[in-house]
């Protein structure tokens, strides 16, 4: 019965979705304010059908309903309460449907936190977000029904994938599909303004906070699923250039140019177009990684079944959203216009230059993951790309990227003079150079690479406090705490975003420098080093865990003679698929990881063990957060919170209230241009 | 210069940096492919010599042997029509199993023995890798051409 309540939510949900996706649209178009004011109330209907959907088949799941085909292939009686409740999303149909429980939960955002945009704009917001909706509820009922029935019922589940019975799997993919389907937000605003062809500074600003949510959230979801392969796959790996990681990945890179790209446009009204584009092609690729992950032309943990239909059903749903995406674009954006002029030094070309880059660089990875597809459809041959091709091709064109995120932020929108700016940053620069080839010296080996490495972060780190400083010498009077108050979040958001990238060269850097890796085969009581800690291996022992037999190894670990800790990493074997997994053990520290697997076991109560050494290693993800606390600061400034009046002057008139508050790089301006160009002061001064 | 030469100088740079990019990337790209062969075409000399590419199949019945006094294994990779030996030093994937598909990245030896680099993981137990489920197929379609002449 509960299963068949979810069924009929859904299809009610579809109709919902439907008249989502038309009403509002011509409503808008036609002027029509009933049709226009249905958009609302549509949205809320719909995610309270998911809703109960997505409940129904939780129930399903907790109460281990092995009537129902996704339960009984995905879960077991023996499975702990939390990897049931888990089990909802971890199965292909099942993962559907989170993601229009968020799309359904992102169009209710939108639709609540939009009292200050036009209505005509939140119906077309809205009606593009259906449409999308749409297309998943289509591809859910037909091809991958979470609620399809199995009879006889089953006595017992095939039990979840034990690679997936783990805390970190069980909030990797909301965190990610809160990504994947927020950019369908920046994505349905670029369709609207396309449609109503009015695209300018305010939209920008409307559209900004909505995409730097999603892409942070897309970061905690990629950061969630590296931290997930390092401790889970028992490789000590945090990134393998996987065709499924690039696919979440590729929409990253094009989502991280278009939140630069929508900076552009909210300030100087330039870009249009561009930024534009870059939304259209951040939700194409969130389908097409979509596309990759399930329709199981990949190798992967990801790939459930291999069916063809679905993977069709994705790739034609892929082709007609761009088609129609590309058209409109075609057809409207020579209306959106240019934007304001800049010169050939200025912010708006060093962030120009930053988007090309990762446009490159994202056309790089795409390259290598769909390249071995392609032949293989063509029947060419079976081939792969290899992880060194993605790292020859993106330090090379990531360097230059990192060396403009120091220029960038110091630059002045429109036009920068050379001298200006090396007189500035040359103090940044020595400072870093000097650091970074004195550093790797207390790592207790030079390299090169290190140093290089090192060079670019301290870079970022050292310009983003010039930065600083700069400001704050230019903020008027107080002490230096009522000068740093007075700066926006969105700016400190953007140098904590920075120095996250920072902090995550570093941990690369040093963990590719110097790590040490050693499988070996140990006798009881035996001891190997590594990286200048001792483990001693004291045999194993056997134990039972809730629906696995579980064997322990007992490692203590030393340094310099003295007692640290033991680590206890562990091999399972689940009853229900008879599947064995490693668990490795992790000392983590701040400066270092120790990280200890058991691979197999030899004659004589010998195993081989895995025994490595990975310093700055947890830098990687700690990077990464501070990336995402950025995203939210900058989410968080008080000028998305003004209620914004639909008419511009109003904006202005706001704008220089808070500019009043916030001056900035306004004092370098000549005086003779801001008395000769009261518009081109105002521009100015919006750093 | 004129900002009208200045503006098409920085066009011509942009546009040779990208060139320059375009060519290490596709540089990059053309050393960096792995080809795969099944243990039949490795037979029939079909893969390079000295240079890395993939094997898949199955893991043969009784060919895992261990060295208990360090951490190569050897087994054997068939597509049920040749076998390949292979060497492996390190750890193997939890679901490396006799029986099971596997893919194996290496280079070819001499003698005939495959020196594997890296054994590939699998991540279900029932799921067969494309490339080791397609060199079976292909195996069983040419033994049974050669059973029908």
């Amino acid at each position: 019965m509960i299963p068949e309540i979810g069924n009929f939510a859904l299809i009610l949900a579809l109709l919902l979705a439907i008249t989502q996706g038309t009403l509002p649209i011509i409503g808008a178009a036609r002027g029509i304010p009933s049709w226009i004011a249905l958009a609302r109330p549509v949205v809320q209907g719909q995610f309270v059908f998911i809703f109960i959907a997505f409940s129904c088949l939780a129930y399903s799941f907790v109460t281990s309903d092995f009537s129902v085909l996704n339960v009984a292939t995905n879960s077991n009686t023996e499975l702990p309460f939390q990897y049931r409740v888990a089990a909802t999303w971890g199965s292909h149909e099942g993962s559907l449907l989170l993601w229009v429980l968020m799309l359904a939960g992102w169009s209710v955002a939108v639709s609540v936190f939009s009292k200050q945009l036009p209505d005509e704009m939140v119906a077309r917001v809205l009606g593009v977000l259906g449409l999308v909706s749409v297309g998943f509820l289509l591809f859910m009922l037909f091809t991958s029904n979470p609620f399809d029935r199995l009879l006889p019922a089953a006595i017992e589940g095939s039990d979840l994938n034990p690679l997936l019975q783990d805390p970190g799997m069980v909030i990797h993919p909301p965190m990610l599909y809160m990504g994947y389907v927020g950019f369908s937000v920046a994505f349905a605003f670029a369709i609207a303004a396309l449609l109503s062809g009015k695209l300018d500074a305010t939209w920008a600003r409307w559209s900004r906070p909505w995409t730097t949510v999603a892409w942070a959230f897309l970061t905690i979801g990629i950061m969630l699923g590296s931290w997930w392969a390092y401790y889970e796959l028992g490789w000590g790996g945090w990134w393998f250039w996987d065709p499924v990681e690039n696919a979440s990945f590729m929409p990253w890179i094009v989502g991280t140019a278009l939140v630069h790209s929508l900076a552009v446009t909210e300030k100087r009204g330039s870009f249009k177009s561009w930024t534009v584009l870059l939304a259209i092609c951040t939700f194409a690729l969130c389908l097409l990684g979509t596309f990759l992950v399930r329709s199981g032309v990949l190798t992967s943990v990801h790939a459930f079944a291999t069916d063809p239909e679905r993977g069709i059903f994705i790739l034609g749903f892929l082709v007609v959203v761009m088609v129609f995406s590309l058209l409109l674009f075609a057809w409207r954006a020579p209306k959106v216009g240019l934007g304001g002029k800049f010169d050939l030094l200025s912010r708006e070309s060093l962030l120009l230059a930053n988007n090309i880059l990762l446009l490159v660089a994202a056309g790089s990875v795409m390259l290598g993951t769909l390249y071995p597809l392609i032949i293989d459809s063509l029947d060419l041959g079976k081939l792969s790309v290899g992880p060194p091709y993605f790292e020859a091709v993106f330090v090379p064109l990531m360097t230059p990227a990192i060396f403009l995120m120091g220029i960038g932020p110091i630059s002045r929108w429109k036009q920068m003079s050379l001298p200006t700016l090396v007189v500035r940053l040359r103090w940044a620069f020595g400072v870093s150079v000097v650091t970074a080839l004195i550093m790797p010296y207390f790592m207790g080996e030079w390299k090169p690479l290190v140093s290089f490495g090192l060079l670019l972060a301290f870079w970022v780190i050292v310009s983003a406090f010039v930065n600083l400083k700069h400001r704050l010498s230019n903020s008027g009077h107080g002490g230096l705490f009522a000068k740093l108050a007075r700066q926006s979040r969105s700016y400190y958001g953007m140098h904590c975003a920075h120095i996250g990238v920072a902090v995550f060269i570093i941990g690369v850097t040093l963990v590719n420098g110097y790590e040490t890796e050693q499988d070996v085969r140990m006798d009881v009581g035996s001891q190997v080093e590594v990286g200048g800690y001792s483990f001693q291996f004291n045999g194993v022992s056997d134990y039972v865990g809730p629906n696995y037999q579980g064997i322990r190894g007992d490692i203590a670990v030393f340094k310099n003679g003295e007692f640290l800790r033991n680590l206890h990493p562990e091999k399972r074997t689940y009853n229900a698929s008879g599947m064995t997994m490693t668990e490795a053990a992790i000392d983590t520290g701040f400066l270092r990881d120790l990280y200890v697997a058991l691979g197999e076991p030899l004659a004589n109560d010998a195993w081989v063990v895995r025994a490595y050494h990975k310093p700055f290693v947890d830098w990687i993800w700690l990077g990464c957060l501070l990336m995402v606390i950025g995203g939210f600061l900058a989410v968080s400034d008080k000028r998305y919170r003004l209620k914004i009046r639909k008419k511009d002057e109003v904006v202005m008139k706001q704008e220089e209230k808070a500019e009043a508050e916030e001056p900035a790089d306004a004092a370098e301006v000549p005086a003779s241009a801001v008395a000769s160009n009261p518009a081109m002061a105002t521009e100015t001064r919006k750093v | 210069m004129k900002p009208r030469h200045k503006k098409l100088a920085a066009i011509a740079a942009g546009v040779t940096a990208l060139s320059v990019a375009a060519i290490l990337v596709l540089n990059a790209f053309q050393s960096n492919l792995v080809f795969f062969f099944s243990p039949t075409q490795v037979m029939a000399n079909e893969a390079p010599v000295g240079k890395s590419f993939r094997i898949g199949g199955l893991v043969e019945m009784g060919s895992i042997q261990r060295e208990d006094d360090s951490t190569r294994v050897k087994f054997a990779v068939t597509d049920t029509a040749e076998v390949i030996p292979v060497v492996y030093t390190g750890i193997l994937p939890d679901l490396f199993k006799e029986g099971k598909g596997v893919v194996a990245q290496g280079k070819l030896a001499a003698n005939g023995v495959f020196q594997a680099d890296e054994v590939l993981a699998k991540h279900d137990e029932n799921y067969m890798p494309p490339e080791a489920a397609e060199a079976l197929e292909q195996a069983a379609k040419a033994q049974k051409a050669s059973l029908a002449q």
